[in-house]
């Protein structure tokens, strides 16, 4: 079925539908797009991306199916899918991307010139879109204003878990707040033996204390960490009783309890080749990343904060520790799914801490 | 500035001549290697046998020695030159090989010189089996069962635990020489036995087969900071089993799901970082489809074929960027030089598809064994890059320039369909289009998969095209269906063919819907930052990339893929017309598809289209960019066969018109030319039949040398001494090429004479004379040959300039000219004239100083000699001997004759120079890898034709000291001569014989002369592929048998007793 995409400053791209399609309706979003040439599964399933249509530049896609091992989540986040080609296989044995996504009740759009696309948002910067189907008469019926119009709303309150649930181990208790949390970080967690307990977003402080954690992983999640209302007055008042490890969303909150201010990246940070420089090894790795925000450098310092870590390319920042307080941060993502696992070890040092702390209150 | 300060001067080691498993690659390589290191402000010097090449370019590096790659040279040069570091990781196994043998033979520690980059230990880990398989084991690397054996007794051992098949490789050789599968016992020996032969330390590898399996490669970088990243991996369609220099590739995998791809990414990461490489190597793996488990297969602890494959797929420059690490500097100091801004520290993001397909010489050897293995057999290779996996897969089908432009060739069209499958399961080079045969038959994807165990994805992508097919043939060409046929890359005359009308019509439709190629960037970050690179491919998209811009520009039409007969020298010329072209002002643009070339270097033209050579592709290019014209004369034949199509559609053809190159190719009208000159040649003819044949041989009386008009390199040309001969050969080549006529040519037995010359229309400059040691009849190509010329006579010579003159101011030449003659006694003949760039322009160029290409692109651009300060006439000789050999890669090819004719066969080439004749011909040879024996043995086996002057040679090589062994009937006449040889059985006569005295080491050299026809059962065809495998020097040229005497004689010590 023909489909097209049309962005808020008018630019149109044809292509056609594919996965659930419904024919009345049409989906708007943050166009955004990520370079990563594989783990097309797990992008969609991060649910970081709620709320946006995903571009993808790499054009085949869908090469190897979708399996259940590969979800990040339990469903597809993202609004729509944009690609250049869509394998269909004819293989009975395989699962296809296409039938994954009509499971969610997700569409995709195919033979879309991506690479056309990204460089539009590229210069032009992140923007909002509509796919739909394309009518017969070809009109824009559905004008720019309304795709500019709307609001997500709170994305971190649509994805985060409802409940608290455990994934026992015989480590370290982490709690994690669960903004969007991808499930290859809770995987990185209990591989390392933590006692895993997955909270919802906007549990307050007093009732994550009563659960005795080692330590607190703030987690990823989606949109502007500037709009998420509460969890920046609920992570001032952990700073300093346990140790903090933040990733993606979680490090931008985790800066901003601690006075420091986000913005809006031109068309953000989504891919898997992302070098990041450790500045206190001086040593650069590759990083998967996805991440429209970033934490203003500005003033850091005078917060007490120390940055760790810094994008190659634009300098941005990546990574910030506490000099005083047990709370470090991550704007990448160390447990990759999809990318390199080149900054694993960063699992590490929040189990070191951990540590260290237990040992010095059994001390005392 | 390099972080070592204590490093002034660098040594380079090239890679050598050209042959199977080693080619343009290293040019790249080692040329930008050179320039990076020359860009940190170090002193360069060079040492490389091979004059084809840009990297041996005066201004390449500070200081280039065209000299043999043997520690010997190498030690004199380092002796000299006294530099503080050597770089042995960019002249492939050749180089990397040398560097390792002066390590170990102490020269580099007693002359003060560095390993750069890669320490000897690492280079030892991953190049000697053991020591590998040990390092793996203890990372924690799976590898496949195997045994390091050095005996045949060792290898039937491994064999009886293991089973078959086994795969055999010999540790230190290149390309897979030596190695093989072995299936049972008997071929177990025979792979063993070769492989203990050709390995430099008597090791071979036994190893599991990991047939079936997924191939996938990684290429990887380290610093010295210990930073890693990997610029690209590939996976091989064709699955483990074929080498993956003849396997067709793809770039980025397209099979592997995240968690595998960084799986062996991580593996990839640990291995470098364990051998401790700082630069860059690559890795190969084998991928279980089934479990998931994954296999090292092998590490190249240097720059490779396929890190320059990995190059143009990505546009990441790792040859560049791995000599700067050599000399301390870091990834993350480094920009990425596609951007501009963004870091060199970062892994490619890659949105498009790559192709890599082989370039076999199975068109030229058509005796070879075509079955595909572990031994590399291609010569060369083309790349293409599309948005679609199909059209990638077209565009490098044409690529090849087999006269093949979609999947279907006829052979495989009439074949049944247990051929088909037959060929499927055993790979051939054409097995790709047996698949798309059998899809069109029916044949399902999954059989076809458990057939070959290529990956459904890729079985499916090839159905998708044979599905196009089908749909174009019956349904109706909507504008719709038109496009989806364009973005697989079909190409308009087979749209045509399929819909039964013309491909202007298509054309028109195309037009009119607004179906044409756009052109997009490859910028190493899939759009994600600006890119800087002028690196096009076309694609049927929305967006087009390729901004027009205002500067006159000119287009260069490059040569594709390497084949035998058309070599690096030809990209090398490209080159030097491009830098010509620029600096006549111009913008320049190249198109061409052989990613290994330093023409492909997005730095080398303003823009780079890497575009197949075919004309449709072509003349998208010339209509997006609207140059003033287009060179044709320095892309070999491949450029030349388009001058008239690029006519015909309005193009302008910079230099020699058209008429005159068809002039020069059309033998009738270019016998009334030398008619009308009143110049000499050859008594012939052409016919287009055999009756026709047969009728102008009785005119022209025999021997007869006989081809095929339009060809290249002497394919498919052969002397004929009788009517039986002539009537074969026409059966045999008028089917080879039956749209135009076969040549006949008297054969004159005399010395061939070769002279490359540039014209501006007035003047005629001619740089030198090159006179070949090998008579007339066997190819320039393959002939030795010698400037400036030693035997010819003033007459001659004074013929010889006089015929040049006439011949190029009557072609009206507007850049070069090359000009075969014979000569005998004061009598010269024409034997073919190319009005374009030849083979020796490179090597002419550099000996004489004259920058041939240069001078004659701006003549071609409008300029004249005087302009450009020249003046017409023959140069003055120099005070030097500069000797071309020629090198073979016979013991890669199974089955291929090794004997020299009229057919080309060499794959490369070297030079000597010398203050005189002897000694620059023994740097040739030792260049060329003969190593010039002093004393032992010599085997003859002469046809009568020649028994009376090679009695005469032999007698002189015994007097010199050599052993003579024959067959009876030269022993019988070099006995009657006063030779004491001893005679040898011949195969047939019954054991011990003459293939017995090879194989257990007795000759040194072999002088074999071939009695008439090419059947392979004939003795001496085993004598000569027995020497071919087991590395004996085998002459076939009693011409190259004196030369070698001659040098041999004038370095030999005689006794000379007093008494």
């Amino acid at each position: 079925m023909k489909g097209q995409l049309i962005l808020e400053d008018g630019s149109i791209y044809k292509g056609n539908l594919f996965g659930a399609v419904n024919p009345a309706g049409a989906i708007t979003g943050e166009v955004v797009f990520n370079t990563s040439m594989t783990g097309y599964q797990e992008i969609l399933t991060d649910p970081s991306y709620a709320g946006q249509i995903i571009t993808l530049t790499f054009p085949l896609i869908g090469n190897y199916g979708t399996s259940p091992v590969f979800s990040e989540s339990d469903k597809i986040w993202a609004k729509a899918l944009i690609v250049r080609e869509n394998y269909v296989s004819e293989d009975v044995g395989f699962q296809k991307l296409d039938v994954f996504l009509k499971e969610q009740n997700v569409t995709g759009i195919s033979g879309i010139d991506t690479r056309s696309l990204t460089r539009h948002i590229r210069s032009h910067g992140t923007m909002r879109g509509l796919i739909k189907i394309e009518s017969n008469n070809g009109d824009i019926s559905c004008g720019c204003s309304d795709i500019k119009a709307e609001d997500d709303g709170n994305l971190v309150a649509q994805v985060t878990t409802r409940h608290v649930y455990r994934l026992p181990g015989k480590g370290p208790r982490v709690l994690v707040m669960d903004f969007g949390v991808k499930k290859d970080i809770l995987r990185q967690l209990r591989l390392k033996g933590a006692d895993v307990v997955v909270v919802p977003a906007f549990f307050d402080a007093k009732d994550i204390f009563s659960l005795k954690p080692d330590g607190i992983l703030l987690s990823n999640g989606p949109g502007d960490p500037a709009r998420v209302p509460g969890i920046v007055s609920t992570i001032k008042k952990l700073l300093g009783r346990v140790p903090i490890f933040g990733i993606c969303l979680g490090h931008q909150l985790l800066a901003l309890a601690l006075g420091a201010e986000t913005y809006k990246l031109k068309f953000g940070h989504r891919g898997a080749n992302h070098p990041v420089v450790d500045l206190e090894t001086g040593k650069t790795c590759m990083t998967s990343q996805n991440h429209g925000y970033a934490v203003r450098e500005k003033d850091l310092k005078r917060l007490g904060l120390v940055i760790t870590h810094k994008n190659l390319n634009d300098g941005t920042v990546e990574g910030l520790r506490h000099r005083y307080l047990p709370a470090f941060s991550v704007q990448f993502h160390p447990e990759a799914a999809p990318g390199p696992s080149d900054s694993n070890g960063i699992f590490d040092e929040f189990f070191d801490m951990m540590i260290k702390r237990r040992q010095r209150e059994q001390a005392i | 500035m390099p972080k070592d300060k204590s490093l002034k001067k660098v040594m380079v080691i090239g890679s050598g001549p050209i042959i199977i498993g080693q080619a343009a690659e290293f040019d790249y390589a080692g040329t930008q290697a050179c320039l990076s290191l020359k860009e940190e402000g170090l002193e360069v010097v060079l040492i490389n046998s091979n004059p084809a090449t840009i990297m041996t370019d005066s201004h390449i590096a500070d200081r280039v020695y065209i000299e043999p790659l043997t520690p010997e040279f190498a030690a004199s040069v380092i002796r000299r030159e006294k530099p503080d570091g050597l770089l042995p990781t960019l002249g492939g196994q050749v180089g990397l090989n040398l560097a390792v043998e002066l390590a170990e033979k102490g020269i580099l520690d007693r002359e003060g010189v560095r390993l750069l980059g890669t320490p000897l230990s690492s280079i030892k880990k991953a190049e000697d089996r053991e020591l590998f398989k040990k390092l793996m084991q203890e990372i924690g690397e799976p590898v496949p069962d195997s045994r390091i054996v050095h005996s045949l007794k060792e290898a039937k051992a491994f064999a009886r635990e293991e089973g078959y098949p086994l795969i055999v490789r010999p540790a230190y050789t290149l390309g897979g020489t030596g190695g093989g599968i072995a299936h049972d016992e008997e071929e177990l020996m025979e792979i063993t036995a070769h492989g203990l032969s050709l390995s430099r330390i008597h090791q071979v590898l036994l190893e599991k087969s990991l047939l079936g399996m997924k191939e996938i490669e990684y290429e990887v970088m380290r610093d010295k900071k210990d930073q890693c990243i990997t610029i690209c991996n590939m996976e091989n369609i064709d699955p483990v089993g074929i080498h993956t220099g003849d396997s067709i590739v793809v770039a980025p995998s397209q099979t592997l799901s995240d968690r595998d791809y960084q799986m062996l990414r991580s593996a990839s990461l640990k291995i470098i970082r364990a051998l401790g490489i700082e630069g860059g190597c690559n890795v190969q793996y084998a991928l279980d489809p089934e479990t998931g488990k994954y296999y090292v297969i092998e590490v190249n602890p240097r720059v490779s074929r396929s890190s320059a494959l990995a190059s143009k797929a990505t546009g990441y420059p790792i040859a560049k960027i791995a000599a700067k690490i050599a000399i301390g500097l870091t990834l993350d100091e480094m920009k990425n030089p596609v951007t501009g801004k963004t870091s060199a520290c970062f892994e490619p993001a890659l949105d498009y598809v790559v192709v890599k397909m082989p370039r076999w010489p199975f068109d030229k050897f058509t005796d070879a064994d075509r079955t595909l293995g572990t031994q590399m057999k291609a010569t060369g290779e083309v790349m293409s890059i599309d948005r679609t996996l199909e059209g990638a897969l077209m565009k490098a089908v044409r690529s090849l320039e087999q006269g093949v432009i979609d999947l279907s060739i006829k052979r495989l069209t009439g074949a049944s369909i247990d051929e088909i499958k037959e060929e499927i399961e055993h790979a051939t080079d054409e097995r790709f289009f047996a698949i798309a045969e059998a899809l069109r038959r029916g044949v399902s994807v999954d059989e076809i998969y458990e057939m070959s165990r290529i990956d459904r994805f890729f079985l499916e992508k090839i159905q998708n095209i044979v599905n196009m097919e089908k749909r174009i043939r019956e349904e109706e060409l909507s504008p719709e269906l038109l496009r989806q046929a364009k973005q697989m890359q079909f190409p308009d005359k087979v749209i045509a063919r399929l819909k039964n009308t013309g491909e202007e019509e298509i054309r028109a439709m195309r037009r009119q819907c607004g179906i044409v190629p756009t052109y997009k960037i490859v910028d190493t970050c899939a759009a994600e930052f600006e890119a800087e690179t002028p690196y096009f491919y076309s694609t049927f998209e929305q967006e087009n990339e390729a901004a027009s811009e205002d500067k006159p520009s000119v287009v260069i039409i490059g040569s594709g893929p390497i084949r035998i007969g058309q070599g690096i020298e030809f990209d090398y010329c490209c080159v030097h017309s491009v830098w010509a072209a620029r600096d006549a002002g111009y913008r320049t643009i190249i198109i061409n598809n052989n990613p290994e070339t330093v023409s492909t270097d997005f730095n080398t033209a303003d823009r780079l289209y890497f575009e197949p050579l075919y004309i449709e592709d072509v003349m998208a290019v010339i209509e997006q960019e609207k140059p003033i014209g287009a060179i044709v004369q320095f892309g070999g034949q491949t450029a030349i066969n388009l001058a008239q199509a690029l006519q015909q559609r309005g193009v302008r053809i910079l230099g020699t018109a058209v008429e005159s190159i068809d002039a020069a190719e059309d033998r009738e009208k270019f016998d009334a030319l030398l008619n009308e000159l009143n110049i000499p040649r050859p008594k012939a003819g052409a016919a287009r039949s055999t009756e026709e044949a047969l009728q102008k041989a009785k005119d022209i009386g025999f021997p007869l040398l006989v081809r095929p008009s339009y060809v290249l390199g002497g394919r498919a040309m052969e002397i004929v001494y009788n009517m039986k001969e002539l009537k074969t050969y026409m059966e045999e080549a008028v089917e080879a090429s039956h749209e135009r006529p076969v040549l006949i040519d008297r054969y004159i037995s005399g010395t061939e004479v070769e002279v490359d010359a540039i014209c501006d229309g007035r003047e005629v400059l001619i740089p030198g004379i090159m006179e070949h040691i090998e008579r007339a009849g066997i190819h320039s190509g393959d002939s030795i040959a010698v400037y400036p010329h030693q035997t010819l006579s003033g007459t001659a010579v004074e013929k010889i300039v006089n015929y040049t003159e006439k011949i190029a101011l009557k072609l009206n030449v507007k850049g070069l000219i090359n000009i075969q003659f014979v000569v005998q006694d004061d009598h010269v003949y024409i034997i073919e004239v190319n009005p374009r760039s030849s083979r020796t322009v490179p090597y002419l160029s550099k000996i004489t100083g004259v920058p041939m290409v240069d001078v004659a692109t701006k003549i071609a651009l409008g300029r004249s000699l005087e302009e450009l300060g020249y003046r017409g006439g023959l140069m003055p000789r120099p005070d030097f001997v500069a000797i071309k050999a020629p090198v073979f890669s016979f013991s890669k090819l199974r089955r291929v004759e090794p004997s020299l004719g009229p057919e080309m066969k060499s794959t490369g080439e070297v030079l000597g120079i010398e203050k005189t004749f002897e000694k620059a011909l023994y740097k040739a040879f030792t260049a060329s890898g003969l190593k010039v024996p002093t004393d032992g043995a010599i085997l003859a086996t002469i046809a009568d034709r020649d028994k009376p002057e090679a009695v005469n040679l032999l007698k002189k090589f015994y007097d010199l000291g050599f052993t003579i062994y024959a067959t009876a009937g030269t022993a019988k006449a070099l006995q009657e001569a006063g030779v004491q040889a001893t005679a040898v059985n011949k195969v047939e006569e019954g054991s011990p014989n003459i293939l017995d005295l090879l194989r257990e080491g007795k000759v040194d050299m072999i002088i074999n002369t071939l009695t008439r026809g090419r059947a392979p059962e004939r003795d001496g065809f085993k004598i000569r592929r027995a020497a071919a495998e087991d590395g004996i020097p085998c002459i076939t040229s009693l011409d190259t048998a004196r030369a070698l005497y001659e040098v041999i004689e004038t370095t030999a010590i005689k006794l000379m007793p007093i008494k």
